[in-house]
Order: C-alpha cells, then structure tokens, then sequence
C-alpha cells in the first residue's frame, strides 16, 4: 500500500457528498459513517467534497530524483520552417514571468544551424541560449531530441523545464520525463510558482475541459510542463538583451536512432492558422449546414479576420478541422470573437475565452455562450448575419 | 505478430456534470466506457493481425471493474486480456502507469507492437504511450494519422503534425498512438460477444509484474493532483435584444469602433 | 414488452442497433435518394457474423434460426428498409438450399454465404408470373450433365449485386406447377446476364433487377432436389422468409414511432408541445399498441418455426398480413403526425411510408395471403382439426 486514505470517523456526519464526487464509487455509508474501499484510487476527489474536512489523504513517499541542485528555467525551443515557432516565443514570455528575474530562463536549441536563432530567443526572454548542434537534428525526430533534451537536463539540472503542447512537445517531453523518472504534467493553461513551497503549481483542464486540475511535482526535479500554444503571452521584444550562447555537446551516438524520416508532406497551402488571428467569426451547430459558412466569409473578409467552427460543426463535416476551436481543437486568443450558431458549451469555451471581446449571436436566450460573452444578441443568425454585413458595408460607403 | 493495445476505462466525460461551488465532478450515473480513442487503436491492432496474422492482446490497468473495457475488446475481436489491477497502483499518475504497463508488455513477451490511443477522454495527457516506449527502450511513433506499411522488422506511419505529415520508417519493436484519422472502428461481431461472454481476464498484480511498492501508485508518482476547480467563469455582458436591423447596427459599432458612422 | 430474448439475440439486436446508429442512419437519406446498393455496410454486417446467423454451424454459420433473423431484420429495418432488405434477401436466397439442397451443394455455397463473402438471391418472379407463380415462362431443359435456362426474371431482390442465385424454371411445361424445378445459377456463368434496373419507389437501397437467361448452361449438379420439385421448393421457401418480411414491416414501423414520439415531444404549438393534445395521443398510442401485437405475432410464429413445427404456412402468412398493414398505417399517422415536415425529405417518415409499402406487396401479395390463411381454415375445418 502505497498511499490511504483516511476517513475520521469522529468528524464524519454521513452525509454523502463525499460519494457523489467518487469517480470509481469508492466510497459507501456503513452505520451513518463513509467507508472507502479498495477501490480507491486516491484521486482525492472526495476531500474536497467533504463539507466537514473528514477525509485526508496519506502519502507514502518513495525515492526519485532528488531537490537539491536544481535552479533555473529551461524552454526546449521548437522550430517550425527554421524559425522558432509562435508557442516557443509564449513560452520565453511566461518562463521570464514565472521567474520573476530571480531564476535564469535557458533556451534549449536544438537544430542543425542555429543562424541568428539565439538572438531571436534573447529578444524574447531567454537569458542564455544553450544550443545543441548536429547535422543529425535537423529534423524533429523522437530518440536524438530525447537523448539531447535529456543531457541537457542532467548537465544544466533546470527546475523546470517547459515545451509547447504541440505534436513535438507532447512527444518529446513524456519521454524524457520517464527516461529521468521525474514529473510532467501535460498541456497546462496555468502556471505558477507557490511562493511558500517554491512549487510549480501547474494548471490544466481535464475531463472534457470541466475541471481545472492543479498538478504539483513535489518529490522530483525537474518538474516539467507542456503548455498549451496560445494561452501565454509572449513578450515585446527587446533587442537591448545580451545575446550569451553556450554549447551543449552532442555526438553521434546521441543522434542514432531506429526511425527515419522518408519524407515530409507540407499540409497544402490554403490551409489558416485561427491562432494568429485578430478577428474570428466562428459558427456552429446553429449554422444548419456547410452551404451557410458563405456569409461568415463574407463577415470574416469585412473584418480582416478568419472563419472558426465550433466541434458540432466540424463534426458534421460541414467545415474541415484546422478550423475548430476548443478543447480538443485550436485554443485562440484574438481581439474579437464572433460566436454565431454556437450554445457554448465548455468544450468550445476553452478554447476562445481568453479572447479580449467576445460576440454571440443566438435564437435561444438560454444558450451557455451569453454567460461570458461581452456581447450578447438574441436573434435569428440568418437574419441578424446578413443584416450585420449590410450594415458594414452601408458605413463603408 | 504479437500486437499488444493498451486501453483505458474512463467516465463518459460527455455525460459528466459539474459542481460549481465545489470544482468537483458530479458522477453519480456517469457510465464508464472504453475511451473512444483507444477504439482507433484497437481496430489497427485487429486489422494488422487480421492480415498479418498474430494475436491482439489488450492490456488495463484499473479497479476490477475496468475489466468491461476488456470485454468490450474481445467482442470486438481481440484474442485475450489482461487487467493490471491492484490496491498498490491507486493513486498511479502517467509516469507509475506507463511503467507498469510496460512491464507487462515485457512479461507477454516477444509482443512486436504496442498500440495506445492517442490520450484518454478523462485526463487528456497523451504521456503513457511515450512513457510505456521509454520504459520499454522502444522506439515511439505519436499521432499516427496512418500506418502504411508493416512487417516484422518495421513499420512505416504517417505522423500528422501541425504543419504537414512526417513519414516514418521505424524499426519493431515500437509503440505507436493512434488518432482517429487512422480508421474507423469495427462493430463488435456476434462470434465476439459470445466469446466475450464467457470471457475471463488474466489478472496480474504489481508483484505479478516484479513492481516494488516505491515504483508503483502515490509512491512511484513524481506528480499528484493538489487542487481541482471549475474553469473560472468569464461574467456575461449586455445583452442585446431587438429586430436583426437594430442588433446589427449596436454590433457594428462595437465591432468598428472609431470607423466613421455615415 | 419484454419477449425474454435470449443473450444471443441481444447480442444480435444490440450489434444490429449499433451498425444502424453509426452505419446506416447517417447515409440512409443519400442511399435512397441516389438508389445505391449498400455494399460497404453489407462488408460491416458479415465483419459482424450477422450472415451466419440464419446458416447451421455445420457450413460456418451460427445456426441462430428464425427469430434471431427476425430480430436482426427488424432492427436493421428500423433504420433503413432498404438497407434490411438487401441483407434479409440472402436469406431467402439461401432458403431453397438450406431446405431442398444435397450435402454437396450445402458444403459447397452455405459457408462463403455465412461469411457474407458472397451475396444470395431467389428468383421466382417473372414479367408474366407475379402472384401465379406456377405461370413461369422460363424453361430448362437437360442436355447431357447440363440443362439449358432461357427465360428472363423479373424484379429479383439483390439482382446484379448477388454472387449466387437460386432461380424456379419450368423444366416440363406440360406438368404445369409439377413442371417445375429450382437451380443454383452461379454469376458469371456463360448467358447468364443482367437487364434492367429498377427505379422504385421505396426501399431504394436494394438493388431490383431482371436477370436475364440466354442458352445458360447450368451444370446438372446444379438442380436443387429432384426435377419438378421447384414449385414445392418455392412455396417452402417463402413460408419460412414470410416473418422475415414481417419483421421488417415491424422494424420500418418501429422506426417511423421512433420520429413521431421524438417529433410530438419536440414541436410546440398554441405555446405547448403536441403530445400533450389528445389527438396525437391517441394516435401515438393506437400505433404503438398495432406494433406490440405485429412483433408479438411475428416472434411467436417464428418461434414456433425454431421449435420445429412442420407446417406454419398460414402462421406465417398471418405474421405478414397483419405487420405489413400496420407499417403502412404507422408510417401514414407519423406522416401526419409530423405535419408538413413529415411530407418533406428533410425527415425520414416520408421515406419510411415508401419503404412500408412494399411490405404488403412483396413475396406474395396480402391478397394472397387472405388466400393463404383462408384455404388453410377451410382445410382444417374440412379435416376436422379446428
């Protein structure tokens, strides 16, 4: 055993609240009294349930990397097209935030020529650029990124270290977190440092984006987070910064790997990227159908902004999926949010509440989505849509 | 071939609603499921064996409950199943998970390939597959969108990333996570259900597995969940009610600002 | 009603369910509209053993019997008449082989036919032989190990789409009904060939064509039982796939309760949601209650036939009668009871009204039917057995 949970019988009223928050229906009242049986699996869940504080949750801690030497930040740097890529520059932005100038924030480069790479990453946070550098790393491929990033931990021995929550982030960084049998907590929205503790409390949703979890590595280091792309801010940025780059040796057994890269299919060229969007004109269920997307167009087009979709609609394969917006598609953060046909369900808000305004236009007055918007309109999409765009085009003459 | 999946059973999440005074979940009537992505993952497995030959085994790790999930598998077509389930792996986050996975891979033995899905509905992490491939000393292959080619000594995936597909040459033993894109799942078979009906899963413990009570559970878990809430509410503005000619003239002045009004 | 089904035909019923939600549902609408045969989900239906069900183990099958093909029918006609038809049509097809056929031919075309691997067909009807079956134009004649078919079928279910066919031809014209004899026509055999596809009016998703018979040269061993055994093997044939139409009559009704409860309790008019009036209660209850007794019917004679009864020919001919009327009537009240939206393609009622149809004319019309169930009181008042 592991860990227990505790049920102070002296404190407990059995009242069962407790059993209604048990995801593995733990627990149970035996004699006016909660019982846990074994069941459980120590998700404490139900401590928080409990209206009168009798449920504790007993640690039994085992061995692990230890505390002690670790300091500073480390951002594992992704390169999209030879440039660092959008969520990177977040990700310097929130590593200097996390810092409070008091911890060195590291840009890890790994690539095979880092250019004028490191002064980009300067300008954007980093302190210190550490690059790793081989012929071998020209392309993301798992085993020598893991071997690199995995180095540069043990030799540098960050706090924290930080990469996007993008295809290479979350493929990457597992795998180095087993390889170290440290912590990692998967796509945060989050982050921050307990002052008290000095532990990185690490936020993310869960369930469908219902709960928001707060994760804790608190017996290893280093504690690493993949960070969702479009939730931090990057930093304006400043070319005052001195550019310090170090090397991080690489040879090339480090580089050997058992897969190969036979080709790369760009995806084709019409494709938008919604997340640097400063307008977005999203529909969904309430849309009907694919043939009524024109008009979002044409609003889209008036307003120098892109067309987004919520799940349902892109479920219905009414509009293609770099489109979506939500949990389980694109999170974006653009000036205005146009939400038309969209109820706002948590699964979409996820992905769009972080955006300065938001507008919504739905037939029923219940819909979830007018509980957030800044602006809301009851009314006929149909009508309110084509009229909204007679109305852009009057003013415009 | 020995194909291995590893599945997940989780609350339906689409039928989970929220306490919002306490950010907690209210589950009372939730059913558990197979989570939906470990179906993509299943079906490779099945259609792989089905044309090369071999056996799927399908691998939980969970309460005894969990052994539905497994049911479900064999209906669908999978030869046999394995729940890891013991008091010592509760509290088990992605790191105690993966291990112990892997070392049942490893006490199968001479498996060729690891199927997982490409995260679980409840948690949304997307670690175990690279963390069974890490302790496994295997090579990884995530977000498969498909796999084009296999034979016993490699297989040849598509990988959707953000901008384009890589295309993968990878050496077997491998581990690879499958997304949706890859196929669409089989009905179960009335064979299945009958053979499911019957079915009793292999049970293994954390010592079944050579697992030592610090690398299993709470303890063999670098992180723990500390806190959960409801997402912050963002508080609703006005709301605008009038003929579509009114609404629209209010939202054009919010949404055009200083642009001249004619 | 509970009919106590046993775990198998859940099983049977709950994949049958499963297909119809992810597979047929969404594409129903398309199929019927563009008349396209539903090859890809007949590939699910046999990946999911549901052609094994009505063939005995012995040949692959699972040997499920009657009710278990009636259960699956219905619930797959519950979404799509069309789509139910082309899989419950295999089992007519197969019937003559099942009832009539040597070991040899059993061994040799029931196991690709419980895989689902190849398609089934029966072919009776012709341009000039509808109801009078034993009017048949097409002939076979013997020469030597072969027998010569000429003739063309009318109609045929799965025409075109089907790999084996079970085709009644007039082997002595002279004899009448006694004249004629059933064969196993396999596609692809030389003049064998197929004419014109129908245009219907629902069921859309099957396939109805002619076939077409030109100095076909069928071989000997090919002859189902004994020569002027096929008016027999006809009759037999559809007395045991008669519940399988009714099963499919109880599933398009089914299915058309389905819109109209979903509907009635959805739509709101004079500020209230319609199944609180009355008028549509009564409706919703009077179709509910014809179906309970269509299905009770339906599963008791098909349970009489997996007990082994010898003769339910005017059973089963009730069955038909009685499921086939209430689809038609079920589908015109949720036709009505969905208003103007019931009358357009948006919704699936309409649809299910074309499909009902067909019930009360096909494999013998309710006509015949009366007939059926008619001659067969007279003859047990006669023989004293009522």
């Amino acid at each position: 055993m592991t860990g227990r949970l505790e049920i102070i019988r002296e404190k407990c009223v059995g009242c069962g609240a407790c059993l209604r928050s048990c995801p593995v229906d733990a627990l149970s009242i035996v004699e006016k009294k909660a019982v846990v049986s074994d069941a459980c699996n120590l998700c404490g869940m139900c401590i928080k349930s409990c209206p009168v504080d009798a449920i504790v949750l007993h640690h039994v801690t085992g061995g692990g990397a230890g505390l002690e030497g670790y300091s500073g930040i480390m951002v594992a740097v992704e390169l999209r097209d030879g440039r660092p890529d959008r969520s990177t520059l977040e990700l310097l932005g929130e590593a200097r935030r996390l810092s409070g100038g008091a911890r060195r924030v590291t840009a890890l480069l790994i690539c095979a020529e880092p250019g004028d790479i490191p002064s980009e990453l300067t300008r954007y946070g980093a302190d210190r650029v550490l690059a790793a550098v081989h012929p071998g790393l020209e392309h993301y491929l798992t085993e020598p990124f893991t071997a690199v990033l995995a180095a540069a931990i043990r030799a540098d021995k960050p706090e924290i270290v930080l990469a996007a929550a993008t295809t290479q982030g979350r493929d990457l960084m597992p795998r180095v977190a087993k390889t170290l049998e440290t912590g990692l907590t998967a796509d945060c929205t989050e982050l921050r440092i307990d002052p008290d503790t000095n532990q990185l409390m690490q936020t993310r949703p869960a369930f469908g984006g219902n709960i928001m979890a707060t994760i804790v590595c608190d017996r290893t280091r280093p504690q690493m987070s993949t960070v969702r792309p479009g939730v931090m801010k990057r930093l304006e940025p400043d070319d005052s910064r001195r550019v310090l780059v170090e090397r991080l040796p690489v040879d090339d057994g480090m580089v050997a790997g058992r897969s190969t890269l036979l080709e790369f299919i760009p995806s084709v060229g019409n494709e938008i990227d919604l997340t640097e969007s400063e307008v977005i004109v999203s529909g969904g269920r309430g849309m009907k159908g694919p043939e009524n997307y024109g008009m979002l167009h044409e609003l889209a087009e008036l307003l120098g902004g892109s067309v987004g979709a919520s799940r349902a609609a892109v479920d219905s394969g009414w509009i293609p999926y770099p489109r979506q917006v939500g949990q389980t598609g694109k999170t974006v953060q653009p000036r205005k949010y146009i939400a038309v046909g969209i109820s706002g369900a948590v699964q979409h808000r996820v992905g769009m509440q972080s955006s300065d305004e938001i507008f919504a236009v739905n037939r029923d007055p219940d819909a979830p989505v007018f509980t957030f918007a800044n602006h809301g309109f009851v009314g006929d999409l149909f009508e309110v849509i084509p009229a909204l765009i007679n109305e852009i085009k009057r003013r415009r003459g | 071939m020995k194909f291995v999946v590893a599945v997940k059973q989780v609350p339906d999440t689409a039928e989970v609603r929220i306490d919002h005074e306490k950010g907690t979940l209210i589950r009372d009537g939730v059913p558990s499921i197979l989570n939906p992505f470990d179906t993509y993952a299943l079906e490779e497995a099945l259609r792989w064996r089905d044309s090369l030959g071999g056996t799927v085994t399908v691998i939980t790790m969970g309460p005894p409950q969990a052994e539905a999930v497994l049911t479900e598998a064999i209906s669908m077509g999978a030869d046999e199943g394995i729940l890891l389930t013991d008091r010592a792996f509760a509290g088990s986050d992605t790191r105690a998970t993966s291990q112990a996975i892997a070392e049942a891979v490893r006490k199968v033995g001479a498996v060729d390939v690891v199927f997982c899905g490409k995260q679980a509905i409840d948690g949304d992490t997307a670690q175990t597959g690279p963390g069974v491939a890490a302790s496994l000393d295997w090579p990884q292959v995530t977000f498969v969108g498909r796999v084009r080619e296999m034979t016993e000594e490699h297989v040849i995936c598509e990988r959707y990333v953000e901008n384009g597909v890589q295309v993968l040459d990878t050496r077997l033993p491998a581990v690879l996570t499958i997304l949706k894109d890859a196929n669409t799942p089989r009905v179960p078979s009335l064979r299945g259900k009958m053979k499911a009906r019957t079915f009793k899963p292999v049970l293994w413990s954390a010592a079944d597995l050579g697992l030592s009570p610090e690398e299993t559970g709470l303890s063999g878990s670098p992180t723990r969940v500390v806190t959960t809430a409801t997402p912050e509410a963002r508080h609703g503005g006005e709301i605008h009610r009038g003929t579509p000619e009114e609404l629209a003239v209010i939202m054009a002045d919010l949404l055009l600002g200083k642009e001249a009004r004619s | 009603m509970d009919y106590m089904l046993s775990d198998d035909l859940k099983a049977i019923r709950d994949i049958c369910g499963e297909i119809a939600e992810k597979h047929i549902r969404p594409v129903r609408a398309a199929l019927d509209e563009e008349n396209r045969f539903p090859r890809e989900i007949m590939d699910i239906l046999a990946r999911s053993d549901l052609f094994s069900i009505y063939i005995p183990e012995a040949y692959g099958g699972t040997g499920m019997g009657s009710l278990a093909l009636c259960v699956a029918t219905e619930e797959l006609s519950r979404a799509c008449g069309g789509v139910a038809v082309s899989y419950a049509a295999n089992a007519l097809g197969a019937m003559p082989i099942l009832l009539f056929g040597s070991e040899d031919q059993k061994s040799k075309y029931l196991p690709p036919l419980a895989a689902g691997e190849k398609l089934c067909a029966f072919a009776l009807t012709e341009p000039e032989a509808g109801s009078d079956a034993a009017g048949i134009k097409t002939r076979a004649v013997r020469d030597g190990d072969h027998y010569i078919l000429n003739g063309t079928k009318q109609w045929i279910t799965n025409g075109g789409e089907a790999q084996i066919y079970t085709v009644i031809a007039m082997s002595d014209p002279t004899r009448g009904a006694r004249g004629a004899s059933a064969f196993i026509v396999e596609e692809g055999t030389p003049g064998f060939s197929y004419g014109k596809k129908e245009d219907k009016m629902g069921i859309r998703a099957s396939a109805t064509r002619e076939l077409v018979f030109e100095d076909c040269r069928v071989p000997a061993e090919n002859l189902i039982a004994r020569e002027g055994m096929g008016f027999m093997v006809a009759m037999k044939t559809l007395d045991n796939s008669r519940p399988g139409v009714a099963a499919q009559a109880v599933g398009i009704a089914q299915g058309a309760l389905d819109e109209a409860l979903a509907y009635a309790s959805q739509r709101r008019q004079f500020g209230q949601r319609i199944d609180s009036f009355q008028g549509v209660q009564f409706m919703l209850a009077d179709m509910a209650t014809s179906i309970e007794a269509a299905r009770a019917l339906t599963y008791a004679v098909a349970r009489m036939m997996d007990a082994g009864s010898p003769r339910f020919e005017k059973e089963s001919a009730m069955a038909k009668v009685f499921a086939s009327d209430v689809a038609m009537q079920v589908t015109t009240d949720a036709v009505q009871i969905l208003g103007g939206y019931g009358y357009m393609k948006e919704y699936p009622v309409e649809k299910m009204m074309r499909d009902a149809k067909i019930t009360q004319i096909y494999e013998g019309t309710n006509q015949i039917q009366r007939l059926v169930i008619a001659a067969a009181l007279i003859r047990e008042t006669a023989a004293g057995m009522r």
